[in-house]
This record gives structure tokens, sequence and C-alpha cells, in this order.
């Protein structure tokens, strides 16, 4: 089974994001960059997924600057066998990201694609989606469990929804978006990090792909949200719900 | 020139709050453009429904039903409103950012080639729209290009529609292959509860990692629900040491809330939380550690030790509304 693994490079969720005064973008000097939380759930499950059949291959997939190598480097010390990393300078809206997996997954026959919900650097949520409606494969997103079926060729995912958990089953190939509580990542291992220096990660220049790219979606300016007036203390439950009933009037 | 098209989903035959928010949404956005708001209604049985959402100021609503309908799964879903899309000629495609929105929305407009904003909170006068990203540090002015378009909106930046006129309702037949939906629906686990809708409550009680447990959640929490009315919420960390349902998480990645009167309790406040409800109207923080984040938020903090100062609080409530 060949399980393709969109991963994108994002600042790490643990950052302070602050704004460019040009309101051009955001401050990136300094920022330390991860995996995107989700992809890096996304990995894991591949990984289980080809630990349990006991073989197959997962592939990573990166759209980005040169820099997003260094996060293909780290999926593959997680245990990915190789990396494919699309070089583009320009940002893409995510049905950009979504044309370029299309074409992707179409020439590597992948069996099945493993991604993150959403990006946490856009929080736009629609790849997986989009992806899934241009191979006109079924999609499960928001997993909190996938089941495949002993011929691998159906899948049962439990989904995080609205009121409860949905369960869907949907034959293979289809698109699956992880949500939070699918599984706790693994680090790399230093062996894993020795061994993902040797592994193929491959360049391809966007250009080179023959998909229109351009963006629907343009983010014309940045700026900070209003502060929030934070901060008074008070000194007893007494005095909050004195507070809250005759100064706040919510209770 | 072009027109707005709501997709109203509805919940146990109704219409949610969030749903009326994306009518309104769409009203806004239809003023903008200068076209007609419509929305749609898809499901099994749903004509009185249609003729409920008639009621909420939209000029048509277009009704398909039918068995194929009956759980909403994305592909039957999608090429049904893909194709309602084509035949209205439909400018703006609108809905909120619901599991459901989110699922769906994407799906048609990849079906479309049409460009998608997510968690909109305003469509602006001059054809822009704004929404957060970056967890809510960034508030970015954006553009969709072409037509046709799609947004999902933010249902607390937006009031509930109000009952205004009656619009036209409008039956479609769309035949659906049964054999082309790939994906089954199997099961629906409903996380069973009598506390309102967290998305539809005006007071919400959140817990965090620092009540310890879920029988903590129903020793603490619950009571002090019980008397302000309240919707319980949760962080992160709450949902992923299991001591709540998923479906409670507050926060960047899981459900947005404004209510009036937001009390966390035990939350430390992570900028992943705050994006979840830093809109809310006046902000409780009911914590131990007087540094934590939440704080810088809190309009009221309490610094204490919450298995004291929650049943207190309780106690306090009562006597108030005795
Ligand atoms: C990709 C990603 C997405 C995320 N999405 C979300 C999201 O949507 N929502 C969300 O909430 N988080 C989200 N998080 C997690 C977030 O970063 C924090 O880890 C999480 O919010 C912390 O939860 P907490 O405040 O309950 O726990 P902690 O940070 O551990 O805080 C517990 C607090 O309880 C207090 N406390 C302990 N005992 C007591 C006591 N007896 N009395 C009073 N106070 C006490 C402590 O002082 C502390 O401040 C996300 C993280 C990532 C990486
Ligand atoms: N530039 C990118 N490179 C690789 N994967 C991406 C990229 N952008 C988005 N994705 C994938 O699509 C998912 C959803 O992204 P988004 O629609 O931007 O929220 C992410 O979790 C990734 O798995």
């Amino acid at each position: 089974m060949k399980i393709l693994v969109p991963a994108k490079r994002v600042p790490d969720p643990n950052s302070t994001i602050k704004v460019k005064p040009d309101g051009s973008g955001i401050v990136t000097d300094g920022l330390k960059w991860v995996i995107n939380p989700f992809d890096e759930i996304a990995i894991e499950e591949a990984l289980r997924i080809k630990e349990k059949l006991g073989g197959g291959e997962v592939v990573l997939i990166g759209i980005g600057s040169k820099a997003s190598s260094e996060q293909l480097r780290t999926g593959l010390a997680m245990g990915a066998d190789r990396a494919i990393l699309v070089v583009s300078e320009d940002a893409l809206d995510s049905l950009g990201v979504a044309r370029v997996l299309h074409k992707l997954v179409t020439d590597e026959k992948a069996d099945v694609v493993l991604m993150g919900k959403q990006a946490i650097d856009a929080d736009s949520n629609q790849a997986g989606q989009m992806l899934a409606d241009l191979l006109s494969w079924p999609q499960a997103t928001f997993a909190s469990k996938v089941e495949l079926a002993a011929d691998q060729k159906s899948a049962q995912v439990t989904r995080e929804v609205d009121g409860g958990l949905e369960v869907l089953s949907m034959p293979l190939p289809a698109v699956i978006t992880a949500d939070l509580r699918l599984n706790e990542p693994r680090y790399a291992s230093l062996p894993g990090i020795m061994k993902a220096r040797k592994k193929e990660l491959k360049e391809i220049p966007i250009g080179d792909l023959g998909v229109d790219t351009t963006p629907r979606l343009k983010v014309l300016k940045m700026e900070p949200p209003l502060k929030r007036q934070g901060g008074r203390k008070v000194a007893s439950v007494q005095e909050l719900v004195q507070l809250l009933h005759s100064e706040a009037k919510v209770i | 020139m072009g027109d707005v098209l709501v997709f109203a989903e509805h919940v146990k035959g109704k219409l949610p709050k969030t749903t009326l928010a994306a009518i309104e949404a769409g009203r806004q956005a239809a003023s903008r453009i200068g076209g007609a708001c419509h929305a749609v209604v898809l499901g099994k049985g749903v004509d009185a429904l249609g003729t409920e959402t008639a009621s909420y100021g939209v000029r048509k609503v277009f009704v398909v039903d039918g068995d194929a309908l009956e759980h909403y799964v994305a592909d039957a879903y999608t090429e049904v409103l893909a194709d309602v899309m084509k035949q209205k000629t439909i400018d703006l495609l609108v809905a909120t950012s619901t599991a459901i929105g989110k699922d769906l929305l994407p799906r048609v407009a990849a079906r479309l080639g049409a460009g998608m904003a997510s968690d909109v909170v305003h469509f602006n006068e001059d054809g822009t729209l704004t929404r957060p990203m970056y967890a809510g540090n960034v508030i970015a002015t954006v553009k969709l290009e072409g037509s046709p378009r799609v947004a999902s909106i933010r249902a607390t930046a937006f009031d509930a529609a109000k009952k205004e006129g009656a619009g036209e309702v409008e039956k479609l037949s769309i035949s659906l292959d049964p054999a082309k939906g790939k994906a089954k629906f199997v099961a629906f686990n409903e996380t069973k509860s009598d506390r309102p809708v967290l998305t539809e409550a005006s007071i919400v009680v959140s817990g965090g990692r620092g009540l310890k447990n879920g029988e903590n959640f129903t020793t603490y929490l619950e009571p002090l629900c019980e008397v302000l009315g309240a919707a319980m919420g949760a962080s992160r960390a709450a949902v992923d040491a299991g001591f709540v349902p998923n479906d409670l998480q507050v926060g960047q990645t899981g459900k947005v809330v404004a209510p009036t009167l937001y009390i966390a309790v035990g939350i430390s406040g992570a900028i992943q939380h705050l994006a979840g409800m830093k809109d809310s109207k006046t902000i409780v923080a009911v914590n131990k550690d007087p540094e934590a984040p939440i704080f810088q938020v809190a309009d009221y903090g309490l610094v204490a030790d919450l298995f004291k100062a929650v049943p207190e609080l309780t106690e306090e409530v009562k006597k108030l509304k005795h």
C-alpha cells in the first residue's frame, strides 16, 4: 500500500506571531519552523498502517520554498520512506495546493492520502476536501480513528463532528484528514535521523508540473487583532459574583 | 453583480443559531455585491424546513429532498450543491464553519474551480473579506478572484437573521446516482447531554487540565453550569485526556464561541484556546497560578484553587438567583 502524506512547513505553534508594520506578512526573523502539527499526526498514522501491514511505502510531499526540505527530513527521520518537495517561492492557496497534490497523487498512483485537517498558519481547513473532489475519491475529514479492512480495499473512519463521533465507511482510494485525537506522533530517533540523511528527497520546480496554481484567494493586508483590555483581579468569589451582577450585568 | 446562496444546515429538524448567522452573513454579502440572497435546504422530508428558512428574509429557498440526502455525506451533498450553484448561476456560496460546513464547502469549491475563504468575519464594502489567520494573531483582508466563489463564515461574528417576510420556496429535483456516492454513513455516536449547545449558549463554563479528571467535571463544573444555565466547554488538554467528549473543545482547531459570559476554570490560556473564546463579552478566569496567560484577557480574574472556588461560586450564584 502506497500512502502519500502532504506535510507543510509552518511556524511553531508555541511561537509568538507578529505582523510586519507594513501589513505585508508576518515577521519571520527568529521564528522556529515545524511540520504542521496535524500533518505530523498524519505521518504517524501512515507509519502505523505500514508497520501493521508489514509493508508498503510512505511518501511525503511538501510544497514551498527550499527551506521546507528541513521539515521533510524530519518526517523521513520519523520513518517515512522518501519525500518530494515541489519548490515554489510563491505561497499557494488551498486550491492550488490541491491541484499540485492531484497531479502527484495521480503520478504516484497512491492508494491513500493521509493529511492534516488544517494548516495552522492560514487556518483554512480546505486542501484535503478539495483534493478528494479533484480525484473523485471519497473523503473522511477530522479522523480520530482509521481502521483498514483486512483486504486493504476499504476503510472505516471515525470522525470528530459536532455533537459526537460519526463513523463512515468507504472504498479505497480515499483522502483522510487527521484531527488531534488520531494518535500521538513519535519523535524522530537518533538512528532515524541518521537514516533520513540517506533517504531520497526529490525537488521538483513547481513550473515543471504544468498545473495552474494562480491563487483565487489573495491576502491583501495583515493586521494585528485588537487587544482585549483584561487583567483585572478580584479578591473573592463574593466580589466576583457582585461585579458580574451589578457591573458586567451578565448574571 | 451576482446572487448569494446560503447552505442552510439543519440539526434535528431545526435551524440552529449558527445557520441563522449564515443567513445574516449571506444577506450582508448580497447587499455588498448587489444581488439577491437565496438559501438551499437539503435532506429527507425537509419541505417544512424550506418554508421555515424562507421566513428569514431570503428571496428564494431551493429545496432538494431525497433518500440519498437523509444523512449528510460529502460526495452526495457536493453533487447536489454544485448542481444548484450552476443551475441558478450563483456568484457566492456561504455556509457556517460547522463540522459539516468545513467538510462540504471546500469540496464544492473544488468541483466548481472556485476560490474559497474560510471563517470570514466580515464582508467589506469594497468587496474584500476579513478573516483571522494564525490562531487569531492576524486579521487578514482577503479577496476572492473570479466567480463563483465560496466563503465559510464564523457564526460568532454575525447576528442571527430575524424573521422577515416570506421568500418563495422552489423544489428542485436532482437525481443522484446512488452507486456514485462512495462514502457510506455507518453510525453517529451522539454525545448525550442536557446542557445547552456550546455554540448557542449565552453563558459557557469551560474546564481545563486543572480539573484533573472527568469526574471533577461532573462534581465541580456541572452544578455551576446548572445554576447559570450554561453550556460546558473544555480546553484541548481536557479533551485529549478524555475528561470530556471531543465536541466540547473550544479553540483554534475546535469550536469558536462568543457568549456574553465565558468562565475559564483551570485553563492556562494558550493562544490556541484564546482563539476560540476571546471575543466573548465578559471573560472570567479561575486559576491558581497568578501568572497564567488567561488572566491577560480576563475581565475578572480570580486567583484561587478551583476545587474551593467553584463550589463557592455555585452557591453565590444560587443565592443571587433566589
Ligand atoms: C495544533 C494545535 C492545536 C491546538 N488546538 C487547541 C484548541 O483548539 N483548543 C485548546 O484549548 N487548545 C488547543 N491546543 C493546545 C494548547 O496549546 C494548550 O496546550 C491547551 O489549551 C492547554 O490546556 P489547559 O489550559 O487545560 O492545560 P494547561 O496548560 O496544563 O493548564 C492547566 C491550568 O490549570 C491550572 N490549575 C491546575 N490546578 C488548578 C487548581 N486546583 N485550581 C485552579 N487552577 C488550577 C494551572 O495553573 C494551569 O494554568 C492546540 C495545540 C496545538 C499544537
Ligand atoms: N504547502 C503545502 N505543502 C504540503 N502540504 C500542504 C501544503 N498546504 C496544505 N497542505 C496540506 O493540506 C492540509 C490542509 O491545509 P489547509 O487547507 O491549508 O488548511 C495540511 O494539513 C497539509 O496536509
